[in-house]
Order: structure tokens, then C-alpha cells, then sequence
């Protein structure tokens, strides 16, 4: 469920088609966006899970899966 | 030598629609485009009243991913081009890209970005802050978004000088093209000005007309009842090329700009000098660069705001520099209808100004029912008039006392 909302976030701020998939496996540097997409996006997903992600741990997400497992680490421990 | 410079593109965003033709028809027939503001709870506010532009939807012209990115000031400008670029039939594909640019205006820029970031920053602290807040709120955003969008890597700036702001771009622009430095320059301005603070704060200033119980008669440039501006917003924007570029294409002329002329009051911030000097300079200069006078004028579309100080003293600017012929030349205010776009303003005039001549119809200045023994001039009150139009001059007059007239021709004249 952490998966689907995050996927939900991206495809809602970048507009995306229904038709363009999104996996665990993407990743934000894939989908070909810049820099302020990126923190905008990830604001969003800080905002609609009551969370704040450490800088330092962004650097550490490889795709959008990483960012759903922290989420489900942070909010189930 | 200096280089002809032609009109060949008009593009526009109003609360009448989008396209030069919506435009002019509706100011033709007179109609107003003010009513009670829809946007935000104006209950604490002096002025409920705007011509503001409803529905407004880009998604026809660029795709969401473009225009999520844009303030509104920007998603209109973006818009007005594109139908420019339409109007004047240009294929991208077979531009010279590195001599065409882009010069606009914009009074405030993205200032609705900037109150939303603002209440984020004060409601949910320094973090929500969006990225994207600088790269929309800032003024020259309209013209650098434009340029990504169309390629053009000419020349691009962006001016602002208030409610002459586009004015003095397309006067920028002209001079880019008659000195030889691109070929192809689109110009004007946008604004969309319409929200609380700048409601208040022109409010404050008593600038604005409290007329909210008949909003299409607010606007009442030169008549002895006005009482202020009505905000309003849109966008407005020229394609100019050189004589030799458009008829290598084979565009259309609409007309030519003949010249422009530019002043500063140097007199107060915000009321424009009594004695009227730094208007009338800056309509002797653009008559001079155009290389014509008072004399030749058919029509003046006039700055014509409707608040108390500027149109008797606009009035009497002209008197000074058309003599006697003052009171046989027509002069309009189309803020009677669409209200005082501020930085888009003169851009949209000189979309009318240009259709006065392609079109033979002057539109007319509405709401001017109660003659005041200071505005004088033919006025053209309520009703268009067809006429013969060769040469235009069009007035814009920002606060900081800063001015800027420009002459459009007739390519018969």
C-alpha cells in the first residue's frame, strides 16, 4: 500500500498517462526529471505520510521501492 | 539604415476568450467584462469587482507537464504567444532561431505563487517550501518559458515599468529589429493581478472604483462619475519581424510600428504630473521616431484608467502636443471593457490599435455618460464608429511617473 500511493503521488504531480507504468524498480532520476520535480515530489510523499525523510537517507534511494520500504520501516517500528 | 519594422502576429488572452478576433468584436460591441470577483471572499474588501478571465484552461494549447510549472501570468503569456504564433502563421521549423526573441512585461510577475508559498512558509514552516516557488514567481519567467517552448534563442528581457510595462517591451523590441539585431521578436505583456493583496492594496491607495452594485459600469474612463480603475488581467502579444523577414514569408501585414518614445515624469510615485510634461514628452518623441506628427494622427488609444488623476491630465497631454486637432482626433479607452490589465495593458491596446487599422472600426469607450469640463476630446462614448484609421499612437503611463507611447501605421500610409 506504501508502493501504490507513493506511485499514485508521481504520476499525479508529473501528469502522467494512465499507460506509462510505474514499479517499484523506477526511479525519479529515471523517469527523466529535474532536480525541483524531485523535491517536490518527494515534499508530497513527506506530506501525505506525516513524515519528514532525512536528507542524508534520499541519497540512499535507489528507486521508488527504497523510498516505500523506508516509509513502511518508519511508520511500522 | 533603419529597418521597417511590421506587425504581422496578434495574440491575446482576455476574459473575452482567446484570439485577437474575440477580443475586438466584443470592444466593438461594447461590451464590459467586469463583474463581481469569483477567485476569493471579497466581504472584507472596499472593491468586490474585476474583469477577471473565468475557465480559463491552457490544456488545449500545451500539455500539463508544461504548464503545471507556470504561474498563471506565465500560462497566459504562453497562451497569447501560441495564438500569435498561429495568427502569424510562422513555421518554427523554418526560423532562423538564433534571430528571433522574445521581449515582455509584467507589473508583478508571479505574485500568486508568491502568496501561496508565503502562507506555506508561515502556516507549515521553511520545508514547505516549494521548489518551484522562484521559478515562478519571478517576472522574466514569462519569457524565459517562452523561449524553452519555442526555441527562440534571440534576444529575451523582460521590463518592468508598472502599467507601461509592455509598452516599453514592444518598444524594446522594435528597436531589436529596426537596428538590425534579430529578425523576428514576439512582445507585450501579461499580468494576473487579481487576488487579495493587490485588491487591497490598490485599495488602499483609493485607486479603485467601489461600484461593485453595477460592475459593468465601473470601468467609466473619462466620465465626470468615475471613481478608479478596475483590475483586470489577461495577456496580450505583437509579432514583429523586419519588412525584408515577413515578406520572405510571405506573412500578412497588419500594419507597420513606426516609432516609440519614452519618458519619465521624475514628479511623485504614484499621481502623474499635474502639469502633464512627461506624458506630452513622451508623445513628442514617439511622433518624432516615427517621423510624423500630431498632425497625421487618426486615432489616440488612450492609457485611460478612469481614476481621477490621470485622465484629465492625459487630456490635457494631448491637447499640448495635437494643438487644436485635439478635439477632432478620436480618443478610447478600452479599460472602459476589459478594465486596467496593468502590465499587460498596453500590449492589448496595441492589439486594438492594430486592429483599428486592419479593420476600419474604432471601438468605443464605454460607460461615458456624465461629460467632465476637463476631458474634452472626442472620446468615442459608447458606441463604435467605422473610420479610416493610417496612424495610431498609443499611450501607457506606469506608476513611478514612467511613460511610453508608440505609433503604429498603416502600410498603405
Amino acid at each position: 500500500m506504501y508502493f501504490e500511493k507513493i506511485a499514485d503521488i508521481v504520476r499525479h504531480h508529473l501528469a502522467l498517462d494512465e499507460n506509462i507504468e510505474i514499479t517499484p524498480a523506477s526511479s525519479l532520476k529515471g523517469m527523466k526529471i529535474d532536480s525541483l520535480d524531485v523535491v517536490e515530489i518527494i515534499m508530497k510523499i513527506e506530506d501525505a505520510f506525516e513524515i519528514e525523510i532525512p536528507d542524508e537517507k534520499l541519497k540512499e534511494f535507489q528507486n521508488l521501492g527504497d523510498i516505500a520500504d523506508y516509509i513502511k520501516l518508519v511508520k511500522e517500528s | 539604415m533603419r529597418k521597417r519594422v511590421a506587425v504581422t502576429g496578434l495574440g491575446c488572452v482576455t476574459p473575452f476568450g482567446i484570439g485577437r478576433r474575440a477580443l475586438f468584436e466584443s470592444l466593438v460591441a461594447g461590451r464590459s467584462a467586469v463583474s463581481l470577483i469569483s477567485s476569493f471572499d471579497t466581504s472584507d474588501f472596499k472593491t468586490k469587482i474585476a474583469a477577471e478571465i473565468k475557465d480559463f484552461d491552457p490544456d488545449p494549447y500545451f500539455p500539463k507537464s508544461e504548464t503545471r510549472r507556470m504561474d498563471r501570468f506565465t500560462q497566459f503569456a504562453a497562451v497569447a504567444a501560441k495564438d500569435a504564433l498561429f495568427d502569424a502563421k510562422i513555421d518554427l521549423n523554418h526560423l532562423d532561431k538564433s534571430r528571433a526573441g522574445i521581449i515582455l512585461g509584467s507589473g508583478f510577475g508571479g505574485i500568486s505563487t508568491t502568496l501561496e508559498q508565503h502562507k506555506n512558509l508561515l502556516e507549515r514552516g521553511a520545508r514547505r517550501v516549494s521548489p518551484m516557488c522562484v521559478p515562478m514567481m519571478i517576472p522574466n519567467m514569462a519569457a524565459g518559458n517562452l523561449a524553452i517552448l519555442f526555441g527562440l534563442r534571440g534576444p529575451n528581457e523582460t521590463i518592468c515599468t508598472a502599467c507601461a510595462s509592455s509598452s516599453h517591451a514592444i518598444a524594446a523590441a522594435f528597436r531589436m529589429i529596426s537596428s538590425g539585431k534579430a529578425d523576428l521578436m514576439f512582445c507585450g505583456g501579461s499580468e494576473a493581478p487579481v487576488n487579495p493583496l493587490v485588491l487591497a492594496a490598490f485599495s488602499s491607495m483609493n485607486a479603485l472604483s467601489k461600484r461593485n452594485g453595477e460592475p459593468e459600469k465601473a470601468s467609466r474612463p473619462f466620465d465626470k462619475e468615475r471613481d478608479g480603475f478596475v483590475l483586470g488581467e489577461g495577456s496580450g502579444i505583437v509579432i514583429l519581424e523586419s519588412f525584408e523577414h515577413a515578406l520572405s514569408r510571405n506573412a500578412r501585414i497588419y500594419a507597420e510600428i513606426a516609432g516609440a518614445g519614452s519618458s519619465a515624469d521624475a514628479y511623485h510615485i504614484t499621481s502623474p504630473d499635474p502639469d502633464a510634461k512627461g506624458a506630452e514628452s513622451a508623445m513628442r518623441a514617439a511622433l518624432l521616431d516615427a517621423g510624423t506628427d500630431a498632425s497625421e494622427v487618426d486615432l489616440v488609444v488612450a492609457h485611460g484608467t478612469g481614476t481621477l488623476a490621470n485622465d484629465p491630465i492625459e487630456t490635457k497631454a494631448i491637447k499640448a502636443v495635437f494643438g487644436e486637432k485635439a478635439y477632432k482626433t478620436p480618443v478610447i479607452s478600452i479599460k472602459s471593457m476589459i478594465g486596467h490589465t496593468l502590465g499587460a495593458a498596453a500590449a492589448l491596446e496595441a492589439v486594438a490599435a492594430v486592429s483599428t487599422i486592419a479593420e476600419g472600426v474604432i471601438p468605443p469607450t464605454i460607460n461615458l455618460e456624465t461629460p467632465d469640463s476637463e476631458c474634452d476630446l472626442d472620446y468615442v462614448p459608447k458606441l463604435a464608429r467605422k473610420a479610416e484609421i493610417e496612424c495610431v499612437m498609443t499611450d501607457s503611463f506606469g506608476f513611478g511617473g514612467q511613460n511610453s507611447v508608440l505609433i503604429f501605421k498603416s502600410v498603405n500610409s
